[in-house]
C-alpha cells in the first residue's frame, strides 16, 4: 500500500509546478553551462585569430560556427587509447570528475531573479542552498582532483610534473581567493548569492552601480587573478605548459577522455566567470539603463505589475549573460596577450604578493565596516 | 658489454644510481626544435645534471660533398640551417670561388648581400617568434610570422623556392632579381619595423616576459669565448665581434650600420640583440636596394660561365665546354680555402679542399649551432625546466646545422 502512496505522490510531484520549473531551470543550466563551450571554443579561435591577424576556422558552417561540433565528432571517432602502464581506474575516473565538478557548481549560482507565474514564485537558481557561494566554491575546488588523478594515473613523468604544478597552484591561489571572498562577505553581510545581488542593486554615490568591483576593487582584482589560476588559464596554464611539459597532466589522454578535459576546462571557465559576475559585477542585477528600458517596454506593451516583474527578470537574465560573455571574452583577451609565468614566479605571486594584499584588504575592510557600517 | 651500455652509452650522466628522476627532453618534444635530446636529472623542477646528445639529424652532408660535384652540393647547404638557406648558399659558393680565384660582378655581390641580410632577418624572426611561442606568447609568433611570409614571397620570386632556395651559383646567381622585387621589398622594409615596434610593446616591458627572461641562462663573455660561441648569442654577452665588420667580405664596410652588442648575456639580452639586429639588417637592405647596380650577374670567367645557347649551336669548342660543365662539372684547381660569413646564428665557415677535378676532396663546415649546443648543457644545470625551454629558444639551435 505504502509503495502505491509513494508512487502516486511521486506522480503528483512530477506533475507539479515545482518539478516543471526545476526541469526548465535544469535545461537552462545545461544550455548555458555546456552549451557555452562550443560558443567559447568558437570565440576563442576566431577571437585569437582576430587578435593575431589570421582568419581562424571558417569552413564548417557559417563563419565556422560548427567547427566545435566537427571537433567533437572527431574526438569521438578516435581510438580510446589507454597506456598499458596507467592505473586504469583512476585514469578513467579523472575526466569524469573534471566534467562533473564545475557543472555541479553551476547549480548554486543564480542566473536571474524570480518569475511570478500562476501564483507561484520561482527562483531562477537550480538550488538555493543556505550556504550559498560556499557550495559553488567547494565544487570549484574539486577541479584539482582530476588534475592530480590524471597526472598520477597516467604514469608519465611530464604528467606527474603537471599534476604537481596544478595541485600547488590550486592551494596557493585558493587562500588568496578565500581572503578576498571573506572581505566581500563582510561587506554584503551574507553568503546567500541572491542577497548579494540585491545588495549590489543599489547605486553608489548616485552614479555608479554598487557593484563589488567598485566597492572593493582590490578584492575583485585578487579574485580575478585567482579564477585565472584556478581554471588553469593563461598566464597560469602551467599544469598544461604545452611548450615545457608537452601537455602536462593530460598528455596521455586522447579521444573522448581528452574531449572531457577540454570540455571541463571551458565549463570551469564559465562557472568561475559566473561567480565573478555574481560577486563583483552585480550578478543578474540590471545593467545601467535597463531599468528605464523595462519601464518603457512596460508602457509600450501595457504591462501590469506582474508583467513588469517578469520582464525585469528576463532582462536580468540577459544582463547576467552579457556580463558573463564579457568575462569570457576577457579570458580570451588575456590569454592571447601575455606570456606564461614560470612556476616559482607563480608561487611567489600567490604567497608573497596576493596573500599579504588579501590579508591587508580583509583587515582594512573589517575596520571600515566597523566605523561606517555595511550600508555605505 | 653490459657495463659499457649502462655507463657510457645509455646515460653519460655522472651519477647513474641517483634516485632523482631522469627526464628526457626530446628528441621528440615540442620545444626541442627538431631533434635535440637532453637527458636531465631533475629534482622537482630543477635540473641538477644534464647531458646533451646530438646526431638525431645526421645526414652525412660533409661526406656527400666528396661524391657530388661542386654545383650538386649547393642543394645540401640549404638543409643546414633551413631557416636561413640563402646565407648558407652564399657562404659555400664564396669558399669555392676563393679556391678558383673568381671575382664576381658588382650586381651579383649586391644580390648576395641582400640574400645574406634577408636570411638574417627571417632567421631572427623565427628565433624571437619561437622563443615567444615557447614562453606562451603566441600572438607575437603570428605577428612576426606574417612578415616571414612576406619575406618568403620575396625569396620565392628570386629563386622559385621558399625554404630550400639553392639560389647562389659558383660565379653568379641562378636567376636575376624579378621585376617586382623592389616593390615587394618596399612592403617588407616598411611593414616589418612597425611589427617590431608592436612586438617590443608587447614583450620588452611586459613584466611576465621580463621575469621569464632576465637573469636566465646567463653566459659571460669568457664562457662564450670558451665555448666558441659566435653571433648574436656572443654579442649579447658583450663579445664585440661581427665578421661583417671584423673580417670584411663584400662591401659591408661601405654601408652604414652598427654591430649590436649587449652586456649581460641572458635570454632577455639575446632577444634585444636579435630585435635590434633585425632593424640593422633592414637598414642594410634599404641601402642595398637603393644602390643596386645594373649589369650582369655572372662573372666572365669561362670556367664557370655557362656559354650562350647561340654559341653552343655555332661553335665546336663552346659546345664541348658546355657539355663538360654539365656532364662533369666545373674543374676546380688544387687548393684550399676557408671562408666564413656572419650567418644569422654566428660564424658559418666552409673549409673547401680541392685536389683538382669536379669534386671536392673534403668540405668541412664550421657551424655555429654545434658550439651553441655544447654551451646548452652548461646553461641549464641548476635551472628549471621552463628556463631550459627559454634558453634553448634564445640560442636558436637548428638541428640541421648542428648534426649536418
Amino acid at each position: 500500500m505504502e509503495s502505491i502512496d509513494l508512487f502516486s505522490s511521486l506522480w503528483a510531484y512530477l506533475q507539479s509546478y515545482d518539478f516543471i520549473a526545476l526541469l526548465l531551470k535544469l535545461i537552462f543550466i545545461l544550455i548555458i553551462g555546456p552549451g557555452l563551450v562550443p560558443i567559447m571554443v568558437w570565440l576563442e579561435r576566431r577571437g585569437s585569430a582576430m587578435i593575431q591577424g589570421r582568419m581562424g576556422p571558417n569552413r564548417v558552417g557559417p563563419l565556422g560556427l560548427l567547427q566545435a561540433l566537427a571537433d567533437v565528432l572527431k574526438f569521438f571517432a578516435k581510438e580510446p587509447f589507454v597506456p598499458g602502464t596507467a592505473n586504469k581506474f583512476y585514469y578513467n575516473l579523472a575526466p569524469i570528475i573534471a566534467a562533473v565538478a564545475p557543472l555541479a557548481a553551476f547549480a548554486a549560482i543564480p542566473f536571474g531573479g524570480t518569475v511570478l507565474f500562476d501564483g507561484y514564485e520561482t527562483n531562477l537558481q537550480l538550488s538555493n542552498l543556505n550556504i550559498g557561494i560556499l557550495a559553488a566554491l567547494a565544487f570549484a575546488g574539486l577541479e584539482v582532483y582530476p588534475i592530480m588523478l590524471a597526472g598520477w594515473a597516467s604514469n608519465n613523468k611530464y604528467a606527474v610534473l603537471g599534476a604537481l604544478r596544478g595541485a600547488s597552484q590550486m592551494i596557493s591561489y585558493e587562500i588568496a581567493m578565500g581572503l578576498a571572498l571573506i572581505a566581500m562577505f563582510l561587506i554584503y553581510g551574507t553568503v546567500d548569492m541572491n542577497q548579494m545581488v540585491a545588495w549590489q542593486g543599489e547605486s553608489l554615490f548616485g552614479i555608479l552601480p554598487r557593484w563589488g568591483l567598485f566597492v572593493n576593487p582590490l578584492a575583485a582584482m585578487i579574485f580575478l587573478i585567482g579564477i585565472f589560476a584556478e581554471t588553469n588559464r593563461m598566464p597560469f596554464d602551467l599544469p598544461e605548459g604545452d611548450a615545457e611539459l608537452v601537455a602536462g597532466y593530460h598528455v596521455e589522454y586522447g579521444s573522448t577522455k581528452f574531449a572531457m578535459f577540454f570540455f571541463a576546462e571551458y565549463v570551469a571557465m564559465s562557472m568561475a566567470a559566473a561567480l565573478f559576475v555574481t560577486l563583483f559585477l552585480g550578478g543578474y542585477g540590471l545593467l545601467p539603463g535597463m531599468e528605464a528600458l523595462a519601464q518603457y517596454l512596460a508602457q509600450v506593451f501595457q504591462l501590469e505589475a506582474l508583467g513588469l516583474h517578469n520582464l525585469k527578470t528576463f532582462l536580468g537574465v540577459g544582463s547576467f549573460l552579457m556580463k558573463l560573455c564579457f568575462m569570457l571574452f576577457f579570458y580570451i583577451w588575456v590569454r592571447w596577450t601575455v606570456p606564461r609565468f614560470r612556476f616559482d614566479q607563480l608561487m611567489n605571486l600567490g604567497w608573497r604578493i596576493l596573500l599579504p594584499i588579501g590579508l591587508v584588504n580583509l583587515v582594512f575592510t573589517a575596520i571600515a565596516i566597523y566605523f561606517i557600517g555595511s550600508s555605505l | 658489454m653490459e657495463t659499457l651500455l649502462k655507463n657510457d652509452l645509455v646515460t653519460p650522466l655522472q651519477d647513474y644510481y641517483n634516485p632523482n628522476v631522469l627526464l628526457n627532453l626530446g628528441p621528440s618534444h615540442p620545444a626541442m626544435h627538431g631533434t635535440l635530446r637532453v637527458m636531465c636529472r631533475v629534482n622537482g623542477e630543477t635540473i641538477e645534471d644534464a647531458s646533451c646528445e646530438i646526431g638525431y639529424l645526421h645526414r652525412a652532408i660533409e661526406k656527400l660533398a666528396e661524391n657530388k660535384t661542386y654545383h650538386q652540393w649547393i642543394v645540401y647547404t640549404d638543409r643546414l640551417n633551413y631557416c636561413s638557406a640563402l646565407a648558407n648558399n652564399v657562404g659555400y659558393v664564396m669558399a669555392v670561388e676563393d679556391v678558383m680565384g673568381i671575382t664576381i660582378t658588382e650586381r651579383c655581390m649586391y644580390i648576395r648581400m641582400i640574400c645574406l641580410e634577408l636570411a638574417r632577418v627571417i632567421d631572427h624572426i623565427i628565433c624571437v617568434a619561437i622563443n615567444a611561442l615557447d614562453l606562451g606568447a603566441m600572438t607575437v609568433f603570428w605577428m612576426l610570422y606574417t612578415w616571414r611570409e612576406q619575406a618568403y614571397t620575396i625569396i620565392e620570386g628570386m629563386c622559385g623556392m621558399r625554404l630550400t632556395t639553392s639560389y647562389a651559383r659558383i660565379g653568379g646567381m641562378a636567376y636575376d632579381l624579378p621585376e617586382n622585387f623592389q616593390a615587394e621589398m618596399k612592403i617588407f622594409l616598411e611593414g616589418l619595423p612597425k611589427t617590431l615596434d608592436d612586438v617590443e610593446k608587447l614583450l620588452s616591458a611586459n613584466r611576465i616576459w621580463v621575469d621569464r627572461t632576465k637573469d636566465v641562462g646567463i653566459l659571460t663573455a669568457e664562457e662564450c669565448l670558451g665555448f666558441g660561441l659566435t653571433g648574436p648569442v656572443a654579442r649579447a654577452s658583450g663579445v664585440d665581434q661581427d665578421l661583417r665588420r671584423d673580417r670584411p667580405y663584400y662591401n659591408y664596410s661601405d654601408l652604414d650600420w652598427d654591430v649590436v652588442v649587449a652586456t649581460k648575456g641572458d635570454v632577455y639580452d639575446r632577444y634585444l640583440v636579435r630585435m635590434e639586429e633585425m632593424r640593422q639588417s633592414l637598414k642594410i637592405l634599404k641601402q642595398l636596394c637603393a644602390k643596386l647596380p645594373g649589369g650582369s650577374i655572372w662573372t666572365e670567367d669561362s670556367r664557370v660561365l655557362i656559354p650562350k645557347k647561340k654559341d653552343v649551336y655555332e661553335k665546336m669548342e663552346v659546345l664541348i665546354h658546355h657539355f663538360k660543365i654539365f656532364m662533369e662539372g666545373i674543374d676546380v684547381p688544387p687548393g684550399e680555402s676557408y671562408r666564413a660569413i656572419e650567418a644569422p646564428n654566428g660564424e658559418l665557415g666552409y673549409y673547401v679542399v680541392s685536389r683538382g677535378g669536379p669534386k671536392a676532396w673534403r668540405i668541412k663546415i664550421k657551424s655555429p649551432s654545434l658550439a651553441l649546443f655544447q654551451s646548452y648543457e652548461h646553461s641549464i644545470k641548476g635551472a628549471k625546466i621552463p628556463d631550459a625551454i627559454a634558453i634553448l629558444g634564445s640560442l636558436n639551435i637548428i638541428a640541421g646545422e648542428l648534426d649536418r
